[in-house]
């Protein structure tokens, strides 16, 4: 069958099950938008109003639902737009495959109008990137791309395609396999015997008196969240996540002692620097996870099971680390692993946690017309009785909906982490409502994050997407002004924000808004919001100097946080500083 | 076990890795910009063909007090393009390094002292001009800096070194070939 290179982009993504493609169009990706219109009853192409939420919106989709993510853009500014979401998947290891037009390749090295070297621009950013000149390649490297896109650690990979190769005709065959030189999904540093490493770690694990399992995104990647369930029920080991960790383990478990890092729960953090032994599961032990890496987990033995050698050893010298996938590891280890309970180390946890509780906020009565975001985030759980798909910003408004919303679903929150890439919310909400069209989908923006992306309200409303909008204002950017308040004196330098008036706005954009400024509006907007069909913009104007605690300050111990005082010590204002 | 070498007591200043990587374009600037991002310290990279002309070899040496060999090659071994690597720092070893040396020539007496340096190294004169000189030095490291070392005193004009090349001794340095990857679907996993 002969069929323009425009058209091979088409044929493959059809043979690779990617029927859904975020995308904007330009004069170098102009055939394969030609050739999409005979395609478009069997793929689905969302316009978006900005490059960067094509790509975000594809890695939310990819997290969605566990396929690549495409997006599509022409060559110069639309691929350039695109590096901030490339960047996102690659740091928190999403599968997409981006396709860019080029200019024609007689024309490449040039500076021809709208060229940019695109593959030299996101090396960095991508798992790996191709410039397609020759239009016999392009079947072979689309195949190649979705291979290396989704497996071992999953990540973005950039096709840059020449405008003439997706003119050009060629016989077209489906690729039905690939087969790469130097790739391997996973690659062992030297020969790693697995069982004796495996049994290793077995006996660490029966030793220990004091484990803590540290449980990151690879659970997801791998599909072991039925195997980590079963480590700890029978081991009695508590977990502690990561923030893209999240959804592997239910919150309501009570080993679960949720999100661990900078803004960790205080027990959490003080479980990890109390424990004698860390088993470190499909995570990369982020500085945001370790606080000061040199005071970290001292009296601690180290597993660290990961898919990417680069990672093991990284950060935290590893007594016992293993390359692998985080599923077959487990499935290996847990038959290995003693029964077991750890009575009196959960129960020191406990005292903790429950020290913790009695500085909860929420825990004392603050009157109605003291908003709190918090109030916002633990409205929206009550209301949904957790039972949605929430894509987050980035910024306080992140780090409560990690601390107030309890996640009992698998993989249900959609956030930004190793880039935290404000204005992710909204394209990830579209995202995930493609990606999971009967779940009930909320972004949850600060006022300055939903600035970011109110364009794509406009691709809300085009794609007839139900999602609700939930931005938490506080007029200010607010995590930058909670380091200006803590860590420079107060000296609030440009973090201040006007902001538009979101009804209105709603209203130009023919969507519902909604305002709330006291606890019950909020209980009352959030109920009419679910009862409406169809995109809501609900404004939740709360406490503007509120900080989120407890804290890690740069450069202090993991445990060394910096905490709320106990409700009883003081009251109002005082109390949520 | 997965052993970083730099903190495993094996604490040889400098590691030599040999890479394996396709020969396509763009690949050197991949393992340029992977040294880049991660702040790795490289003191020589030198870049050649071999007998597959799909295959280019490349020979790294890492300092390892300020960087961990363990983690560079961790990392090339990520980049698609790379093959294989092995870090040979431990194992027995060919290490040549080539360097062309422009010295000052004075005299005739100067001239006829330093090419009896030159062949106490080992050394070739490869270029006579009436006021100066080109010696070819090929040897480890040392070697070379031995001759430039003696060679200082009569005015050094131009250096240019290659860089260390290593090959293992003994059985050749094999890589076992990547199975076909068969696919049907864009399944991956979760959830
Ligand atoms: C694109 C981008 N620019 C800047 C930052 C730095 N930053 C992190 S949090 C934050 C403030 C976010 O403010 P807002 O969206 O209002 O959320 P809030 O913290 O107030 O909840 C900023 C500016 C960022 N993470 N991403
Ligand atoms: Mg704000």
């Amino acid at each position: 069958m002969k069929l323009t290179g425009a058209q091979i982009i088409w044929e493959t993504l059809l043979q690779q099950g990617a029927t859904l493609v975020f995308g904007y169009p330009g004069g170098a990706i102009l055939p394969a938008y030609d050739a999409l219109y005979d395609y478009r009853d069997r793929i689905r192409h969302v316009l978006v109003r900005h490059e960067e939420n094509a790509a975000l919106a594809a890695d939310s989709y990819a997290r969605a639902t566990g396929k690549v993510g495409v997006c599509m853009a022409t060559s110069g500014p639309g691929a350039t737009n695109l590096v901030t979401g490339l960047a996102n998947a690659m740091m928190d290891s999403s599968p997409i495959v981006a396709i860019t037009g080029q200019v024609s390749s007689n024309l490449v090295g040039t500076d021809a109008f709208q060229e940019t070297d695109v593959t030299g621009v996101t090396i960095p950013v991508t798992k790996h990137n191709y410039l397609v000149t020759d239009v016999k390649e392009l079947a072979q490297v689309l195949a190649e791309a979705f291979y290396i896109a989704r497996s071992g650690r999953p990540g973005p990979v950039l096709i840059d395609i020449c405008k003439d190769v997706q003119q050009q005709t060629v016989e077209y065959e489906p690729i039905t396999s690939v087969k790469l030189k130097g790739y391997r999904a996973i690659k062992p540093m030297h020969k790693q015997n697995i069982p004796g490493l495996v049994t290793d770690a077995a006996t660490l694990i029966n030793a220990a008196k004091r484990p803590i399992i540290l449980a990151g995104q690879g659970i997801k990647h791998g599909g072991a969240h039925g195997e980590l369930c079963e480590l700890i029920n029978k081991a009695g080991i508590p977990v502690a996540t990561t923030l893209l960790g999240i959804g592997v383990l239910s919150e309501d478990h009570p080993l679960n002692l949720r999100m661990m890092g900078m803004h960790g729960e205080a027990y959490v953090n003080m479980a990890i620097a109390n424990a004698d032994l860390l088993i470190a599961l499909g995570m990369r032990f982020d500085d945001r996870v370790t606080g000061n890496l040199a005071q970290y987990a001292k009296n601690a033995k180290v597993i660290h099971v990961d898919i990417d050698a680069a990672e093991v050893g990284k950060n935290v010298p590893t007594d016992v680390g293993i390359v692998g996938n985080v599923k077959s590891v487990l499935q290996a280890l847990i038959p290995q692993v003693a029964n077991g309970s750890h009575k009196d180390w959960v129960g020191t946890i406990n005292a903790w946690r429950d020290d913790t509780k009695s500085r909860d906020v929420l825990a004392q009565e603050l009157p109605d017309n003291m908003l709190l975001a918090p109030h916002v985030i633990r409205g929206i759980w009550e209301a949904t009785k957790g039972e949605c798909t929430i894509a987050t910003d980035v910024g306080q408004n992140q780090m409560w909906e990690t601390q107030y919303f309890q996640h009992t679903r698998r993989n249900q929150l959609i956030t930004s982490g190793g880039l935290g890439t404000m204005g992710f919310a909204l394209p990830a909400s579209i995202g995930a409502k493609l990606g999971r069209p009967d779940d009930e989908v909320w972004a949850v923006a600060g006022d300055g994050g939903f600035q970011m992306s109110i364009p794509e309200l406009a691709t809300l409303v085009q794609e007839k997407l139900n999602v609700k909008i939930a931005v938490i204002n506080n007029h200010f950017l607010g995590m930058v002004r909670q380091w200006q308040d803590l860590i420079h004196n107060k000296r609030y330098s440009q973090t201040q924000m006007w902001t538009p008036n979101f009804q209105k706005l709603a209203d130009a954009y023919g969507i519902k808004g909604l305002r709330a400024t006291t606890q019950s509006e909020m209980r009352q907007i959030i109920a009419e919001a679910r009862a409406t069909d169809g995109p809501v913009l609900c404004e939740f104007v709360v406490e503007p100097e509120m900080n989120v605690f407890p804290m890690v300050m740069p450069g202090k111990a993991l445990d060394e946080m910096t905490r709320r005082q106990p409700a009883a010590l003081g009251t109002g204002m005082d109390a949520i500083k | 076990m997965l052993v970083d070498h730099a903190a495993s007591g094996q604490t040889a200043q400098k590691h030599t890795l040999v890479a394996l990587v396709e020969n396509k374009p763009g690949v050197l600037n991949r393992v340029a910009s992977l040294f880049r991002r991660r702040n790795f310290n490289i003191d020589s990279l030198a870049v050649g063909t071999t007998d597959d002309p799909k295959v280019s070899r490349m020979t790294i040496v890492v300092d390892a007090s300020r960087t961990s060999a363990a983690m560079v090659e961790r990392n090339l071994y990520k980049l698609v393009n790379v093959i294989d690597v092995q870090d040979v720092t431990h194992l027995p070893t060919v290490v040549r390094e080539l360097a062309l040396i422009k010295v000052r020539v004075e005299n005739t007496q100067k001239r006829s002292e330093i090419k009896q340096l030159a062949d106490m190294f080992e050394s070739r004169v490869v270029d006579v001009k009436t006021d100066t000189l080109i010696i070819e030095m090929v040897g480890d490291e040392e070697k070379v800096d031995g001759i430039l070392n003696v060679l200082n005193d009569y005015g050094i004009l131009e250096v240019v070194r290659t860089g260390r090349v290593a090959m293992t001794r003994g059985a050749a340095h094999v890589v076992p070939d990547q199975d076909d990857v068969a696919f049907s679907s864009n399944g991956h996993s979760h959830p």
